[in-house]
């Protein structure tokens, strides 16, 4: 398995060219992928034009830059023109977007191949990718269990060999969850670092495009093509987007690095307690200095979060209705037509939030639940702004547990609960990273999560990069991708 | 705690048509995920600005100049039923 890196350099070097990696890919895909699971739909015509045309490019000695044929799969969240864009709903089941989202436009400007869609939570609402009505994702490290989510395909497509690098996106943790569950690279960036035009709406103050890879490196070059404002978006960032593959080697020396009291936690198992602190003396041995903080309202975010994103999913989830596009079940009325429809077309986790969202905005129950989970969120920020007034960066495990069976966490709360050190991030809007920093015992990938400034994302992959250039954990590759 | 009542209102606010089985369902399992979110009251937030957005959002304005528009045969390829340029409803208005 080769990373973007690894091939723009074979591109170059006329090793190998974009059309031959795509068609390796391709094959892969039809052989591995009734395992895994990782796509709803390959886009196979689509990826070998698009590798024509790089081939070209590379011929001629005009590669359009580092992405220039780097094969990809993108969460089925993302709109895509004249392909299928499901969100793993049976009410988008034959949805075919008129237009591209911004961040898709980007990276095929950038001279990315498009795979495929891949698996997802439905709406990206899960932590298992259990929750797709379309169909199950395997852990490419043990099939037994899942990919996390609820960007599970991604993950596991990078994982398991069936792409090398994707996109998904992160409301509560639904990029570096499973990227740990799946031994991967996964970025969250600062919210509206990345546009959010084209991608279908889960918590519109939450949603937080990002890039899975195999390594560091990799990472970086994904989001530096889908960084940046878009005039599209209104809660996009007008900043200027640096490279950030630039401080990749610049070492951890002089950098502060907090470990915050309240990620490391009595219920959490102990082979990931004992990983990440082992990551931490790595970082330490490197030059960085550690110091201990507190986020105290670390343990509101869980319940914070399971009122603001189910409140805003239950706004943004009202337009289908049956009327514009999307599953349509007959009614004797207009209010029947929706309700039946809305009934058939989500899933029973779909249902489950939007019910909440639309209980806790209720005449009654406005300030009790919603004013007071923002006045909460405040609070949350607040935390990371005292922390990085101190520390440069904050060091702590992504998920309190390794990835479990399929089947295993019937019971909602329980799935919550695996999103209690990711959602912080998403709620303070702070870039934060999950890379590989170890094993269990039984061979299942352990993730470390670091969270970085508002708009730091170099510190973020820095920092992220010194650990990985003193660690082999990225190099490691789960059987069947072998 | 919510009662079935409270679920059967909230269903058909979020246009929801559920099962009898499944609104018992829903009551236990919203029931008991209000239970955790019930601890946020705990939280002393007296003088607490609420947080909307992480990042701070203020108006975003443009020029307010014509632009293209997605075609309208674009936007109705998608529709499940559809009478010319329109989409098609069930009846709102009687005759």
């Amino acid at each position: 398995m080769r990373t973007i890196h690894e091939l723009a350099d074979a591109y170059r070097r006329g090793e190998t060219t974009p059309g031959r990696t795509t068609d390796e890919y391709l094959a892969r895909i039809a052989k591995l992928d009734d395992k895994v699971g990782a796509y709803i739909t390959v886009t196979a015509d689509r990826a070998r034009a698009a590798a024509r045309a790089s081939d070209e490019r590379y011929r001629q000695g005009r590669p359009l830059g580092p992405l220039d044929g780097a094969p990809i799969a993108l969460k089925d969240v993302f709109c895509t023109k004249g392909v299928r864009t499901t969100c793993a709903s049976r009410i988008l089941e034959n949805f075919v977007p008129p237009y591209d989202a911004t961040v898709v436009e980007r990276l095929t400007a950038a001279g990315a191949i498009v795979l495929g869609k891949s698996n997802m939570d439905e709406f990206a609402m899960g932590s298992s990718t259990e929750h797709s009505a379309l169909k199950v994702t395997r852990n490419p490290w043990d099939l037994s269990r899942v990919p996390g989510g609820s960007s599970g395909g991604p993950a596991a497509a990078v994982a398991a060999g069936l792409a090398a690098g994707g996109l998904g996106t992160d409301t509560g943790g639904s990029i570096r969850q499973p990227a740990a569950f799946c031994g991967v690279v996964g970025l969250k960036p600062t919210y509206g670092r990345v546009s959010r035009y084209g991608l279908v709406a889960f918590a519109s103050s939450l949603d937080h495009p990002g890039p899975f890879g195999e390594d560091v490196t990799d990472a970086a070059l994904l989001l530096g093509a889908i960084a940046g404002h878009d005039p599209m978006d209104a809660t996009s960032i007008d900043a200027p987007v640096p490279d950030y593959t630039a401080g990749l080697e610049q070492g951890v020396r002089g950098l502060r690095l907090g470990v915050p009291d309240e990620y490391f936690t009595a219920g959490m198992d102990p082979e990931i307690e004992r990983a990440v602190r082992a990551a931490i003396d790595v970082l330490k041995g490197l030059g960085a200095t550690l110091e201990r903080v507190s986020l105290p309202a670390t343990p509101h975010a869980l319940a914070t979060y399971y009122v603001i994103a189910p409140a805003e999913a239950s706004s943004n989830l009202a337009r289908y209705d049956g009327v514009k596009y999307g599953l349509r079940v007959p009614g004797h009325d207009l209010i029947d037509m929706e309700s039946k429809t809305r009934a058939a077309g989500f899933g029973a986790e779909v249902k489950r939030r939007i019910m909440l969202g639309t209980y806790v905005l209720s005449a009654g129950y406005y300030d009790a639940y919603y004013g007071q989970a923002q006045k909460v969120r405040t609070l949350v920020r607040r935390d990371f702004d005292a922390a990085f007034g101190r520390v440069d960066l904050i060091v702590a495990p992504t998920t309190p547990n390794v990835p479990f069976k399929h089947g295993e966490k019937t019971d909602p709360v329980q799935m919550y609960l695996n999103d209690v050190f990711t959602i912080p991030a998403d709620m303070a809007g702070v870039p934060a990273i999950s890379l590989p920093c170890g094993f269990t015992k039984s061979g299942l990938p352990i993730g470390l999560q670091l969270i970085g400034r508002t708009l730091d994302e170099a510190t973020v992959l820095r920092v992220a990069g010194a650990y990985e250039r003193a660690t082999d954990w990225h190099t490691r590759h789960p059987e069947l991708a072998a | 705690m919510i009662s079935r009542d409270d679920v059967a209102r909230v269903a058909r606010l979020a246009r929801l048509a559920l099962t009898d089985a499944e609104l018992e369902t829903m009551r236990e399992q919203l029931n008991a995920i209000l239970v955790h979110i019930d601890a946020l009251k705990t939280v002393d937030t007296t003088g607490i600005e609420p947080t909307s957005h992480a990042v701070p959002q203020f108006n975003v304005m443009r020029e307010d100049e014509p632009r293209p528009c997605f075609p309208a045969e674009d936007m109705l390829a998608n529709a499940p039923d559809r009478k010319g340029d329109f989409f098609r409803v069930p009846r709102i208005i009687e005759d």
